[in-house]
C-alpha cells in the first residue's frame, strides 16, 4: 500500500524533525530541523491532494518563518549554543504532561465514533477559483487577516526598532 | 458768656498738644522740645490771666461751659469746664510754677539723653492737672485725674533703670490707686444718687441747692447722710492723691524721679490736686440735714452779697461761706461756731492734723535732702486739709498757693544743689555751700523762711497763721490745732537743721567721695548756671509777694473765694493777733531749737552723729526709719496680702485645679477608652480583614511567579484533566 | 483519518514539550510554531475526507492560521529581540518581572 507507506515515511519525517527541532543544543539546528519538519507537513498536504496548501505552507513557513527565527536567534544569541542547561528547571514535569496530554488525547481519537471514512477528494480547487471564494465568501475574513497582517508587520518593526537614544530610567 | 470762656479749654489743649508732638518727637531732636513746651504754657498762662480778671470782676459767680460727651439710651454724660476764682487762681499758679519749672529743666536734663520724653511728660501732666482745675464735671476731673497719676508714674519712674525708681514708681501708682478706688465709688454714689456729675449745671449740677439738699437728706442704714458717705469717699482720692497718713509713703520715695519732677508734680501742683478736689467739693462736704436753718440765718448776710449776681451761683454754699468768714471775720463768726462740723470736716480736720505733726517730726531725722522737702510737702498738706475743714476753701487754698511757690522754690534750690554737687543727695557730704552757691543759698533761704513761717514778709507765715487761727476758733475740737502748732515747731526745726547742714560749716563732701571710690576727679562744688537760678529767683520772689492777697488786712483771696468783693479791713481783731503771736513764737521755738542744736555745734565730718541723735536714740531711731509705717504696711498689709495670695494660690492649684485636672483627667480616660475601642475592636477588625486579605492575596500571588512555563504548564495540565475527563465520561 | 488525528496529536504534545521543557524563548515559540501545524493537518485533514468537498472552508481555515501564525512569529520574534535588547539575556525563568 503505497499510499500508506508514503504516510507513515512522512508521519515519521515531521515527528523524528519535530523533535529534533525541539531537543538540540544548537539553535540554529534546531531551526533547520524545524524547517525540515514543515517540508513534511508541506509534503502530507501535497498528499492529501491540497496542492494550494502544501505550497504556502513550504512557502510561509520554511521560506518566511524559518528565516525569521533565523535571523532572531543571530541577532540573540548571536547564533552560539545556550550556556548552561538547555533545559528549563521543571523539564520533567513538563515532558510529563505532554505525554499524558498526549495519552489522553489518543484515548479520545481512538475512542471517538468513527465517521464514516469518506473517500479522499482527488479534484482540487483551481487558484482561479480560491481567488474567486476569496473575493466573494472569505472578503471579510481575507481583509481582516490583512489588517492584522499590516499591525503585526508594523507592530514588529516597531518593537525591534533600534531606539537613536536608550533612556536610562528605562528599567531593564 | 465771655471769649475768655470759650477759649479757657485751650489752657490744657495746648500742653496736651506738645506732648503729641514731642512723644512722636525722635529722641536725637533736641531743641525744639524746651520751647514749645514752654511757649504753650506762656501761652496758656496769659489766658489764665484773663480768666483770672474776669472772675475777679465779679468773684462770686461761676461760669460753666458745659457739653454733652456721649449719650446713652436717654442719658447723657455732661462734661464741661468751669470758670471761678477757685479754678482760676489754679490755672495762673500752675501755669506759672509750672512754666518757671520747665525753664529750670532746660538745665537740670540737659545731659539727659530722653530731654525730649521728659518734656513730653512734663507737657502730658501740666495738661492733666489744668484738666483737673478747670473741669466742670467729676468725671472730667476723674479722667484728668488719672492721667496725672500716669504723668506722675511714668516720671519718677524716668531713670527707670534704677531699680529704687522703678520700684518708686510702682509703689506711687500703686498707693495712689488705693485712694482713687475711693474717688471712684464716690462717684459712681453721687451719679446714683443726683444722676449728674456735673458740679455747676444751671441749679442742677451737684455741688448745687437742689442737689446737696436731697443728699443731705438721703441716708443710708448707719444714719450717715449720703452727702457724707459720698465726701468721704471722695477724701480717699484726696488721701491717695496728696499722701496723707494713712497713704503717704508713696510721697517720700518719689523723690526717686529727677528733681524738677519732684518740685513740679510731688510739691506745687499733683499732690496740691486732692486739697484743690476737697475745695472744689467743700459744699458736699458740709451739707447737712441741719444745715438748713444755718442756711436761711445767714441768707440776708449772703443775700446782699449775691443779689447782684444773677448767672449760676454757689448758692447752696452758704455754709462754707460761712465758713470762710469764720476764718476772715472771726469775731463775727462766734454764731456759726457754734453748730459742730459734719463727721467728713472733722475726719479731714485729724487725718491733716496728724499727717501735720507725724511728717514734720519724720523730717527732723532725715539725711536725704529732697526726703526731708518730701516729708516736708507731707507735712504741709496736712496743714492744707486742717485749714480746709476747719475754715473752709479759702484757708486750705491759700495755703495751696503759697506752698506751690516756696515749696517748688525749695525743691528747684535742692535741685541746683545736688546739680552743683554732682548728684550728691545727702546733706551730710555737703556743708559751706552759701559761699559757693550764693544766688541758691539766697532763694533756699526765702523759700525755708517761707515755710518755716518767719513772720510778716513771707507768704507762708500768713498762710499757716490762718490755718492755725482757724484750727483755733473751730468748733470741734482743740486738739487739731495743738497738733497743728506742734508741727509748725518742728517745721521750723527741721528747715533750720537742712539750712545748717547744707550751707553752713566745713564742706564734707569731698573725703567721704573718695572713700566711695569715686573716680571721676571731684571738683569743687559750682553754682548752677543762670537758666536755673533765675527761676529760683522768680519763685522767691512770688513766695515773698505773694504776701499781699491774704493779710488780714486786705483778705482779697478769701473774699474772692467765698464770692465777695474784696475788701479793706480797717481793723484786726484780737482773735488774729493772738493766733499770729502763737505762730511766730511757735516759729521762733524751731527757730531757737535748730540754731542751738545745729548752727552753734556744727558737723565737722561725715560720720558725726546727729546731735540729737545721741541725746534721744531710741526716738531718733524711729523718727529715721520714718515711723516705720513702710515695716509696718510691710507687717500687716504685706503679710496679709501674701497670705490672702498664697490661700488663692492654694485654692486655684489644689481646689480648682484638682477640679481641672479631674475633668482633664475624665476627658483623657474617655478618650482612652475610645481609643483603645478604636484599636482594639474597629482598627483590630478592619487590620486583621486586610491582612487576610493581603495574605490571602501573598498567596494567590505565589502562583504569579512571573514564570511563563508554570503557567503553560499549569494550561497543559488543566487541558490533559479536561481531556482525560472527557474520556471516562 | 485516525493516523491523521494521532500525527496531530503527537505532533501538537511534541510542540507543548518543546514550550515546556526547553528555557529559550526562540525554542518556544518553534514550540508553538509545531503546535499551531498539529493545528493545520487537522484542517487539511478533515477538509480532504469530508463530504463536501467543494466547500474550501478546511483550506481557508488554514491558510488564515497560516497568516495569524506570520503575524505571531513576526512579533513574538520582535519581542525576543526587544527583551533580549533590554536584559541581554532571554531565557524564560529569567523574565519574572510580572510575578505577583
Amino acid at each position: 500500500m503505497p499510499t500508506d507507506v508514503i504516510l507513515w515515511i512522512l508521519g515519521g519525517l515531521i515527528l523524528i524533525s519535530a523533535v529534533m527541532s525541539l531537543a538540540l543544543r544548537n539553535l540554529i539546528h534546531c531551526a533547520l530541523f524545524l524547517m525540515v519538519c514543515f517540508l513534511g507537513l508541506a509534503g502530507l498536504y501535497l498528499h492529501l491532494n491540497a496542492v494550494f496548501s502544501g505550497l504556502v505552507q513550504a512557502l510561509v513557513y520554511v521560506g518566511a518563518v524559518g528565516i525569521i527565527l533565523i535571523f532572531a536567534i543571530l541577532l540573540t544569541e548571536g547564533g552560539g549554543t545556550e550556556t548552561g542547561s538547555h533545559l528549563g528547571s521543571q523539564w520533567r514535569t513538563g515532558i510529563g504532561l505532554a505525554v499524558l496530554l498526549a495519552f489522553a488525547l489518543l484515548g479520545a481519537v481512538s475512542n471517538s465514533p468513527q465517521t464514516t471514512q469518506a473517500a479522499r477528494h482527488t479534484e482540487e480547487p483551481t487558484v482561479r477559483e480560491i481567488g474567486l471564494k476569496l473575493m466573494t465568501d472569505y472578503l471579510l475574513p481575507l481583509q481582516t487577516i490583512g489588517l492584522l497582517l499590516t499591525a503585526a508587520a508594523i507592530g514588529a518593526v516597531v518593537l525591534a526598532m533600534q531606539e537613536p537614544k536608550p533612556r536610562k530610567d528605562e528599567t531593564p | 458768656m465771655t471769649g475768655v470762656l470759650d477759649i479757657l479749654w485751650l489752657i490744657p489743649a495746648l500742653p496736651l498738644l506738645v506732648s503729641a508732638i514731642l512723644s512722636l518727637t525722635p529722641a536725637r531732636v533736641k531743641g525744639g522740645a524746651a520751647p514749645l513746651s514752654i511757649g504753650a504754657l506762656g501761652l496758656g498762662f496769659l489766658i489764665a490771666c484773663a480768666a483770672l480778671a474776669e472772675a475777679v470782676s465779679d468773684p462770686g459767680q461761676v461760669r460753666a461751659h458745659n457739653f454733652t460727651w456721649f449719650e446713652f439710651g436717654s442719658s447723657a454724660v455732661k462734661i464741661g469746664w468751669v470758670l471761678d476764682p477757685l479754678s482760676a487762681l489754679m490755672l495762673v499758679m500752675v501755669t506759672f510754677v509750672a512754666g518757671w519749672i520747665f525753664v529750670f529743666s532746660i538745665g537740670y536734663m540737659s545731659h539727659d539723653e530722653n530731654f525730649t520724653r521728659f518734656y513730653c511728660f512734663l507737657s502730658l501732666f501740666t495738661s492733666a492737672m489744668l484738666g483737673v482745675v478747670m473741669s466742670n464735671s467729676l468725671l472730667m476731673l476723674f479722667a484728668c485725674w488719672e492721667v496725672m497719676g500716669l504723668a506722675s508714674y511714668l516720671l519718677i519712674g524716668f531713670w527707670h533703670h534704677r531699680p529704687s525708681a522703678a520700684a518708686a514708681a510702682r509703689k506711687a501708682f500703686i498707693y495712689t490707686r488705693i485712694g482713687d478706688i475711693g474717688f471712684l465709688l464716690g462717684m459712681l454714689w453721687l451719679y446714683a444718687e443726683t444722676g449728674t456729675l456735673l458740679l455747676y449745671d444751671n441749679g442742677a449740677g451737684c455741688l448745687e441747692a437742689n442737689a446737696l439738699t436731697q443728699l443731705a437728706g438721703a441716708a443710708i442704714s448707719t444714719g450717715m447722710a449720703a452727702s457724707t458717705g459720698i465726701a468721704l469717699l471722695l477724701f480717699c482720692g484726696a488721701i491717695g492723691k496728696s499722701g496723707q497718713i494713712p497713704l503717704h509713703v508713696w510721697l517720700p520715695d518719689a523723690m526717686e524721679g529727677p528733681t524738677p519732677v519732684s518740685a513740679l508734680i510731688h510739691a506745687a501742683t499733683m499732690v496740691a490736686a486732692g486739697v484743690f478736689l476737697m475745695a472744689r467739693i467743700h459744699p458736699l462736704s458740709t451739707a447737712t440735714a441741719s444745715a438748713k436753718p444755718i442756711v436761711t440765718a445767714t441768707a440776708p448776710a449772703n443775700a446782699t452779697a449775691q443779689s447782684a449776681q444773677p448767672a449760676v451761683r454757689m448758692e447752696a454754699a452758704p455754709k462754707s461761706q460761712a465758713h470762710a468768714e469764720a476764718a476772715a471775720k472771726p469775731t463775727e463768726a462766734g454764731g456759726d461756731s457754734t453748730s459742730s462740723p459734719t463727721l467728713t470736716l472733722n475726719v479731714m480736720a485729724w487725718v491733716g492734723a496728724l499727717t501735720a505733726l507725724l511728717a514734720s517730726l519724720v523730717a527732723v531725722a532725715q539725711y536725704d535732702i529732697k526726703r526731708i522737702l518730701a516729708y516736708s510737702t507731707v507735712s504741709q498738706l496736712g496743714f492744707m486739709f486742717l485749714g480746709l475743714a476747719t475754715g473752709g476753701p479759702a484757708v486750705g487754698v491759700f495755703h495751696l498757693l503759697t506752698h506751690a511757690f516756696f515749696k517748688a522754690l525749695l525743691f528747684l534750690g535742692a535741685g541746683s544743689v545736688i546739680h552743683g554737687c554732682h548728684e550728691e543727695q545727702d546733706i551730710r557730704r555737703m556743708g559751706g555751700l552759701w559761699r559757693r552757691m550764693p544766688a541758691t543759698f539766697g532763694t533756699y533761704a526765702v523759700g525755708m523762711m517761707a515755710l518755716s513761717g518767719v513772720p510778716l514778709l513771707f507768704s507762708g507765715f500768713w498762710s499757716k497763721d490762718e490755718i492755725l487761727h482757724s484750727a483755733l476758733a473751730w468748733s470741734g475740737s482743740k486738739w487739731p490745732f495743738a497738733l497743728g502748732l506742734v508741727a509748725a515747731v518742728a517745721t521750723a526745726f527741721y528747715m533750720t537743721r537742712q539750712m545748717a547742714y547744707v550751707f553752713f560749716g566745713p564742706h564734707r563732701g569731698h573725703p567721704a567721695m573718695y572713700e566711695q571710690g569715686h573716680r571721676i576727679p571731684v571738683t569743687q562744688p559750682h553754682e548752677s548756671p543762670m537758666v536755673m537760678t533765675l527761676p529760683l529767683g522768680v519763685l522767691a520772689a512770688c513766695a515773698i509777694l505773694l504776701t499781699v492777697v491774704g493779710t488780714p488786712m486786705w483778705p482779697w483771696l478769701h473774699s474772692v473765694l467765698s464770692g465777695h468783693a474784696p475788701e479793706v479791713r480797717r481793723e484786726v481783731s484780737v482773735g488774729v493777733l493772738f493766733a499770729m503771736l502763737i505762730s511766730i513764737l511757735a516759729a521762733g521755738t524751731g527757730f531757737t531749737a535748730g540754731w542751738i542744736c545745729y548752727m552753734r555745734r556744727r558737723a565737722s565730718g561725715f560720720n558725726d552723729g546727729d546731735p540729737l541723735q545721741t541725746r534721744i536714740p531710741s526716738i531718733w531711731r524711729c523718727l529715721e526709719s520714718r515711723g516705720w509705717i513702710d515695716e509696718l504696711y510691710k507687717m500687716s498689709f504685706g503679710i496679709w496680702t501674701a497670705a490672702a495670695g498664697r490661700f488663692c494660690d492654694w485654692l486655684d492649684r489644689i481646689v480648682l485645679g484638682g477640679g481641672v485636672r479631674m475633668i482633664q483627667n475624665a476627658a483623657l480616660a474617655t478618650a482612652w477608652m475610645g481609643r483603645l475601642w478604636d484599636e482594639f475592636f474597629l482598627n483590630g477588625g478592619f487590620a486583621r480583614g486586610c491582612e487576610q486579605t493581603r495574605n490571602s492575596a501573598d498567596r494567590a500571588s505565589l502562583v504569579q511567579n512571573g514564570q511563563i512555563q508554570r503557567y503553560l504548564r499549569i494550561l497543559a495540565g488543566a487541558l490533559a484533566l479536561v481531556a482525560l475527563w472527557i474520556i471516562w465520561k | 483519518m485516525t493516523f491523521y488525528l494521532a500525527l496531530s496529536v503527537l505532533l501538537f504534545c511534541v510542540g507543548l514539550a518543546g514550550v515546556l521543557a526547553r528555557r529559550h524563548a526562540i525554542m518556544a515559540l518553534i514550540g508553538i510554531e509545531l503546535m499551531l501545524n498539529a493545528a493545520n493537518i487537522n484542517f487539511i485533514a478533515f477538509w480532504r475526507h469530508s463530504s463536501a468537498a467543494d466547500d474550501l472552508s478546511g483550506m481557508f481555515w488554514m491558510i488564515f492560521s497560516v497568516a495569524i501564525a506570520a503575524a505571531e512569529a513576526a512579533v513574538g520574534l520582535a519581542l525576543v529581540i526587544l527583551v533580549f535588547r533590554h536584559r541581554r539575556s532571554v531565557r524564560l525563568d529569567e523574565l519574572e518581572s510580572l510575578k505577583g
